[in-house]
């Protein structure tokens, strides 16, 4: 649960981890009504809390650029406020939060309507705005009033831009506001039906197959897109091999691309789904073997910039219905660090580099600051042990929804504690 | 510990051929059981069995009423509105209604792959796949393996050919797990787009050429094509699939062969088959029929009876 922190409080002992500049240092470090007053030697305090930080390491909080929070409009999924608590709980102190409401965030007023609506969250939420109005593909949104209004980007995710003139129109539109372009990739036709990867396993549940190319076709036509118009795309939750080759080719040639996989995409395939567990139904679907260790690989080469949840919630209800009907989407917030931790380690990551894809490669893509923990700034920190076996279990979730197909995992790494200004969130 | 290695019939995929077998021997029985004055038996007595039907199927129906009704078993018909599968709901509900109900066996059909075993999670009855969509259909498969077996005397070093659309199939995928497991030879012939996309990982053989397929084959079950496929830019006509894939008169007899066939019902007749080919005497079609009331007799008899004396 979210508590109040203590008025002062002295971290000790930790490895101070600067995710911007990838340096470690061991340091102790003197929290005081929020704020960060003093980081190395410090003295000692009759009246402060001490944590010992022993082995534990200290970073900067992270960010999500992909969740959704669902308000305004399916509040019974979750609100701005669940959501907020469902990240401080995954160690997000900054959430992107995509515009598929109901209305979706496609004007001014509604990003304004977000930004006001959670300014006392102990999270710091940033609002994407529409590309086109309603999310229909069609016209674009008020780009440049949105970002005026505080929008970080643009998207219609859970929707592709269809149109590759409206889509161009986008790409070559924001770039004069220096903001991504984020195009949820599936080609609609090609996806048809389907429900999950198309594949023999797909052949052998039964389940109408949606094609590793759908998402591919869609990618390498943004890609040319963002070529030839010399616009910034940015590809959510990448799931296939095709798509990790399509973008490391086009990195290669220096065009403005930067993408992002969720911890499910590398931590699940679609054997998740031999029981017809409607919460391992997601868009994408999830893939093979063969494309979680390209998603990996992308990640350790850089094709892949960075991790980002795609939270999703549902509520049971929905998730109760038949697999062909029950909505696409998982949550992830709460098991991110540690699902995606767990696997990167396994293939030979460091707890700095995931570190990295959850703070300072998010920050980059949107145009965050890039400020590691440092004095008379506001504490906004992770305190992770990065050996602690746990398994996760429903009462580690706090947001409103419960889809969580990574219930009953085992996972390395920890999150001990979470700090965002004068709130903290301990496990 | 029933008779059966598994307490449901979900699928074929995960019953052992023993079971197979087992579930086909005994069909032949209860098939003497149908050519008695008197077809009736007392196997399921006070038993309640509910027939519960997301989607029209009168011939499956039917056929399993007859089977139950013929084993004394008690009878409820259950029909849901097709609407409601379309918006998802039902199947919580159904499940709440049926353990109201104390049914002890649900036969269930439903167009979403992946229901019956979603069911037989929920439910304390016994629960028999009438077809899950795209997925399984394990009482049709068995009723075409006991007519294959009746009519050869075995199953295992046969070929078999299923032709037509197999991507939209409900029969196709048990009879492969089926004949596969028996120890027949499966190949499967249809246009390339409507062959389902790895489905060579179930141990079969996929050859486009009907006339070749034909000239291998000991029997073919041929599936029916939907009418709602054509000229809708996936079957491009009715003549082209007839000259292509087609079970005509004209082409079985440019192979001078002795060949079974069969078909699962209902049949579109000058589409896939022609009506003196389904008619005709190498058609088992109408023993397929009768073994389908065998066979389902079998299947409700192995999965309850033998629950029943077992468990007390
Ligand atoms: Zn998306």
């Amino acid at each position: 649960m979210i508590s109040k922190l203590p008025a002062s409080l002295i971290l000790e002992g930790g490895n101070l981890y600067d995710p911007f500049s990838d340096t470690s240092v061991k340091a102790n470090l003197l929290i005081h009504n929020g704020v960060i007053k003093q980081i190395g030697k410090v003295k000692p305090d009759k009246l402060a809390k001490v944590i010992d930080c022993t082995n534990k390491i200290i970073t900067p909080g992270f960010i999500d650029i992909h969740a959704h929070f669902r308000e305004p409009g399916r509040e019974d999924k979750e609100t701005l406020e669940t959501g907020a608590l469902a990240a401080m709980a995954g160690g997000f102190t900054t959430v992107c939060v995509m515009p598929n409401t109901d209305p979706p965030l496609d004007n001014p007023e509604s990003i304004r309507y977000i930004i006001e609506k959670s300014a006392d969250l102990p999270i710091t939420i940033h609002p994407i705005g529409t590309i086109t109005l309603g999310q229909k593909g069609e016209e674009l949104a008020e780009i440049g009033e949105m970002v005026a209004a505080g929008a970080v980007a643009v998207s219609d995710d859970g929707l592709p831009v269809q149109n590759g003139q409206v889509f161009r129109y986008a790409l070559e539109y924001a770039q004069k506001y220096n903001i991504p372009v984020i195009n949820h990739a599936e080609d609609i036709p090609l996806r048809n039906d389907g429900v999950m990867n198309e594949s023999a396993f797909s052949t052998r549940l039964g389940l109408p197959g949606n094609p590793d190319i759908s998402e591919s076709v869609m990618v390498f036509r943004d890609l040319e897109l963002a070529d030839y118009t010399g616009g910034r795309i940015h590809v959510p939750h990448v799931s296939t091999k095709r798509s990790v080759e399509l973008i490391r080719r086009y990195k290669a040639k220096n065009i403005q691309v930067t993408a992002e996989v969720t911890p499910h995409h590398i931590g699940l395939t679609q054997e998740a789904l031999r029981e017809y567990d409607t919460h391992a139904k997601v868009a994408p679907p999830l893939r093979t073997k063969t494309d979680t260790e390209a998603l990996i690989e992308g990640l350790l080469d850089g094709t892949i910039d960075c991790i980002a949840t795609d939270h999703a919630p549902h509520t049971i209800e929905e998730k109760e219905m038949n697999f062909i009907h029950a909505p696409c989407g998982m949550i992830g917030l709460e098991s991110a660090f540690a699902l995606s931790h767990t696997v990167l380690r396994q293939a030979g990551a460091s707890t700095e580099k995931v570190i990295q894809w959850l703070t300072s490669k998010p920050a980059r893509i949107m145009n965050f600051p890039l400020n590691g923990i440092e004095e008379n700034s506001p504490a906004n920190l992770n305190i992770i042990d990065p050996e602690e076996e746990w398994e996760f279990k429903p009462e580690h979730i706090h947001s409103r929804s419960k889809n969580s197909p990574m219930l009953g995992m085992k996972f390395k790494g920890r999150i001990q504690q979470t700090i965002s200004g004068k709130k903290s969130f301990k496990s | 510990m029933g008779a059966l290695q598994n307490r449901h019939l979900i699928g074929l995929e995960h019953t052992p051929a023993e079971d197979i077998q087992k579930l086909i021997d005994t069909g032949f029985t209860f098939r003497e059981v149908l050519e008695r004055p008197i077809k009736k038996v007392p196997s399921l007595t006070g038993i309640n069995v509910v027939n519960l039907f997301f989607e029209n199927s009168t011939r499956t129906r039917i056929s399993f009423e007859l089977a139950e009704k013929r084993l004394s078993a008690d009878v409820t018909n259950f029909s849901a509105s097709s609407s409601s599968v379309a918006k998802g709901e039902g199947l919580k509900d159904t499940i709440q209604n049926i353990h109201a109900m104390k049914m002890d066996c649900v036969v269930m059909r439903h167009p979403v792959p992946g229901s019956c075993l979603q069911l037989s999670r929920f439910v304390d009855a016994v629960v028999v796949n009438a077809g899950d969509g795209t997925h399984e259909h394990p009482t049709q498969a068995l009723l075409d393996m006991m007519s294959i077996q009746e009519k050869f005397g075995k199953i295992k070093g046969l070929n078999i050919a299923i032709v037509g659309d197999i991507c939209h199939s409900r029969v196709a995928l048990s009879n492969i797990h089926g004949l596969i497991k028996m120890g027949a030879s499966v190949t499967l012939c249809g246009p390339p787009h409507l062959i389902p996309v790895g489905i060579e990982d179930l141990g079969v053989e996929v050859n486009h050429n009907i006339d070749e397929v034909i000239e291998w084959a000991d029997a073919l079950n041929i599936l029916r094509i939907q009418r709602e496929r054509m000229g809708i830019g996936i079957i491009p006509s009715v003549r082209e699939y007839r000259d292509f894939f087609g079970i005509t008169e004209e082409r079985l007899r440019n192979h001078k062969k002795e060949i079974v066939i069969m078909h699962p019902g209902p049949m579109n007749r000058g589409v896939e088959i022609d009506s003196s080919i389904a008619d005709g005497d190498q058609a088992i079609i109408l023993d397929q029929v009768l073994n389908g009331v065998a066979v389902r007799m079998s299947i409700l008899y192995l999965l309850l009876a033998q629950e029943e004396e077992g468990g007390h």
